[in-house]
C-alpha cells in the first residue's frame, strides 16, 4: 500500500500514522444543557468514542503524514482490498470543522 | 471413530487408507435449536460444549468456508494465561486448564506442548510491573516465576543481553504456557463436536436474519437456503461487524490486520515461547523447526487478510535485535488475519440487544489460547441464559458503563507512537 500525498508524491505507507473513520463527527458540549441533558449527551459520546461502522469497502478516513510533510490527509480507501481512490489534504477537515471545536470550552 | 494406537496400528496396515471421515458433511436441517455462525475454533468449541457439557446437541455450525479457514488458521498458535486484570485471570485460567486435558476431551491429539513462555523486561520499572503481574498470577493459583538476566542467559543463551537500547534483565516465565496445534484443535473440535450430533456445515455464508413480528431473531438466510433457529450465536471474529450489522447492530470493533511469519526450518533452537514486547517481536519454534514469529498490527483498519512491508520490516528487525543469529535464517512465509478489535483489548461474550441473538467477539489478537473457555462459556450463556461465572465481565456494554477491562491499556487504536 502507497499513498500519494499531494505534496510530497507517492510514499510508502510506513511514512503515514493512520487515525481511521474520517465520519464520526465530535459531539458538540453544548448538548450538557439542551434538554435529555447529561444522558443524552453521555449516550452521544459514548456512540463517538467507541462505537464503529467498521466499514468493509470504500472508507473516508484519515492519515497523517508524519515522516513527510506532516499534513492530514483524506484518504477514500477500500479496507477489503486496500486500494486507494483519493488523496487530498485535509486542513479545516475533521475536529476543526465541527461545530464542537467552538462550542467545546474544555482546553 | 475413536482415535487410539490400536486404531493407528490397524490403519497403518492397510496403508493408511482404512481411515474414516473425521466429521459428516451434512445438508443444513430446517431448524435447529442453535445455529453458531463460524466454523473457527470458537464456533466448533461453543458448538461442543453445547452439546457435551450442557446436552444440547442438535445444533449446526454454519461456516463460510472451511472450517478454521480465518484466524483459528493464521495465529502463531501460543497458549498462556499470563493475565492480571480481573475478569482475564480467571478466564484464560479456566482456558489454560482445558487446554491440559484437551487431547483425552476430545479423543484428539491438538499437539499441546508446555514449553513455557517468557515476557522479557528491560528496565526496572518494566521489572516491577512483571513482578506485580507475576504476583497477581500466583494469588489466582497460575504459575509464575519472575528471573533475572543470569537465569534467562541459562535457558536462552543466545539472545542479545546487551542491546543498547533494550538490555535484557530478565523476564516473567509461565511453565504451564506453550503452543498446540491450531488446526489440530479445529478439527479436534470439529470431530468430538461431530459425533455428539453437532452438524458441522462448511461453504455455507449466513447472509441475513430472519425475526419475528416482535423482532426476535428465529434463523438465519445463507448461501444454502434458510436455517431455523431457536437461537443464533455469532462467532465471526474479524467480521463481526459486517455479521452484527445484518441485525442492525453496530459493535464497540474495528477490524484490523495482523500478520504472522514463519522462516525455513532449523534445527531445534527455541525452547519456549519468547517475547520482546519493547521491540514489538515474539517468537517460538514449531516442532517442523520453523521459527513462527509476528508483531504488532498494521496499524489501519482491514479485511483484506494481508498486510504490508511496513510492519513486516519492523518485525524482523525486532527479530535481529533480540536474536541477531537469525540473520541468515530465510523467510518461508508470510500471511495476515482480521483481528476484531475491542476497544479495551478484551473480548464481549454477552446477549445482544435483539432477542435471540448471542455475540462472541472481540478478541483482538488474542483468541486462540481463549479458544477452549471461549466456547465453554459461550455454550454456557446459550444454553442457560446467563453468564458464565468466568466470563461475566466481556458484556457489550461496559464500554457505557465505564467498566472496561484495560489489560494492556490499548484497544484498536492505541496511538501510543
Amino acid at each position: 500500500m502507497r499513498i500519494a500525498c499531494p505534496f510530497c508524491g507517492e510514499r510508502e505507507n510506513g511514512e503515514f500514522t493512520y487515525l481511521g473513520d474520517a465520519k464520526p463527527q465530535r459531539p458538540a458540549m453544548v448538548a450538557l444543557e439542551v434538554a435529555g441533558g447529561a444522558a443524552g449527551e453521555a449516550e452521544a459520546f459514548y456512540d463517538y468514542v467507541y462505537l464503529r461502522d467498521n466499514v468493509a469497502g470504500e472508507m473516508d478516513e484519515y492519515w497523517y503524514h508524519g515522516g513527510g510533510c506532516r499534513s492530514w490527509l483524506r484518504l477514500t480507501r477500500n479496507t477489503a482490498t486496500h486500494e486507494i481512490t483519493s488523496v487530498e489534504a485535509a486542513p479545516g477537515t475533521g475536529a476543526s470543522s465541527s461545530p464542537a471545536s467552538t462550542a467545546g470550552t474544555i482546553s | 471413530m475413536k482415535y487410539s494406537i490400536f486404531s493407528l496400528a490397524r490403519a497403518a496396515l492397510s496403508g493408511h487408507k482404512s481411515w474414516a471421515r473425521t466429521w459428516r458433511d451434512p445438508a443444513p436441517k430446517s431448524h435447529y435449536d442453535v445455529v453458531i455462525i463460524g466454523g473457527g475454533g470458537h464456533g466448533l468449541a461453543t458448538a461442543y460444549f453445547l452439546a457435551h457439557t450442557y446436552g444440547i446437541r442438535n445444533v449446526a455450525v454454519l461456516e463460510k468456508g472451511w472450517i478454521g479457514s480465518g484466524n483459528a488458521g493464521r495465529n502463531t498458535t501460543i497458549i498462556r494465561s499470563n493475565y492480571m486484570l480481573p475478569g482475564n485471570t480467571g478466564f484464560y485460567e479456566l482456558s489454560m486448564k482445558l487446554w491440559e486435558s484437551m487431547e483425552q476431551d476430545l479423543n484428539y491429539n491438538t499437539m499441546v506442548s508446555q514449553r513455557g513462555i517468557i515476557n522479557l523486561y528491560h528496565s526496572d520499572a518494566q521489572r516491577d510491573a512483571f513482578a506485580r503481574r507475576g504476583n497477581v498470577m500466583r494469588i489466582n493459583g497460575i504459575d509464575a516465576e519472575l528471573l533475572d538476566a543470569v537465569q534467562i542467559r541459562k535457558m536462552l543463551p543466545f539472545l542479545n543481553y546487551d542491546n543498547a537500547r533494550f538490555p535484557i534483565q530478565g523476564g516473567l516465565l509461565q511453565r504451564r504456557a506453550g503452543t498446540a496445534r491450531h488446526d489440530a484443535v479445529v478439527w479436534g473440535y470439529a470431530h468430538a463436536a461431530d459425533k455428539l450430533g453437532v452438524d458441522v456445515i462448511q461453504n455455507c455464508e449466513v447472509t441475513g436474519f430472519t425475526r419475528d413480528a416482535n423482532g426476535k431473531v428465529t434463523g438465519v438466510e445463507t448461501s444454502r437456503g434458510r436455517i431455523g433457529a431457536g437461537k443464533v450465536g455469532m462467532a465471526v471474529a474479524g467480521s463481526s461487524s459486517r455479521v452484527a450489522a445484518m441485525a442492525g447492530l453496530r459493535l464497540p470493533i474495528e477490524s484490523h490486520v495482523l500478520q504472522a511469519f514463519v522462516s525455513e526450518a532449523i534445527k531445534p533452537l527455541i525452547p519456549g515461547v519468547i517475547t520482546f514486547g519493547a521491540g514489538h517481536f515474539y517468537v517460538s519454534q514449531s516442532d517442523k523447526g520453523g521459527l513462527v514469529f509476528g508483531g504488532d498490527l498494521d496499524g489501519y483498519n482491514s479485511y483484506a487478510q494481508r498486510g504490508n512491508m511496513p510492519v513486516m520490516e519492523d518485525v524482523c528487525e525486532g527479530g535481529m535485535a533480540l536474536m541477531p543469529m537469525i540473520g541468515r535464517v530465510r523467510l518461508l512465509r508470510q500471511w495476515g488475519g482480521i483481528m476484531d478489535m475491542s476497544m479495551d483489548g478484551t473480548p464481549i461474550i454477552d446477549r445482544t440487544p435483539v432477542d435471540g441473538l448471542y455475540i462472541n467477539a472481540g478478541w483482538c489478537y488474542g483468541g486462540f489460547k481463549a479458544t477452549p473457555a471461549s466456547g465453554l462459556t459461550f455454550a454456557h450463556l446459550l444454553a442457560r441464559e446467563e453468564p458464565h461465572e468466568e466470563a461475566r465481565r466481556f458484556r457489550l456494554d461496559r464500554f457505557q458503563r465505564g467498566l472496561m477491562i484495560d489489560e494492556k491499556g490499548q484497544g484498536a487504536q492505541p496511538n501510543l507512537h
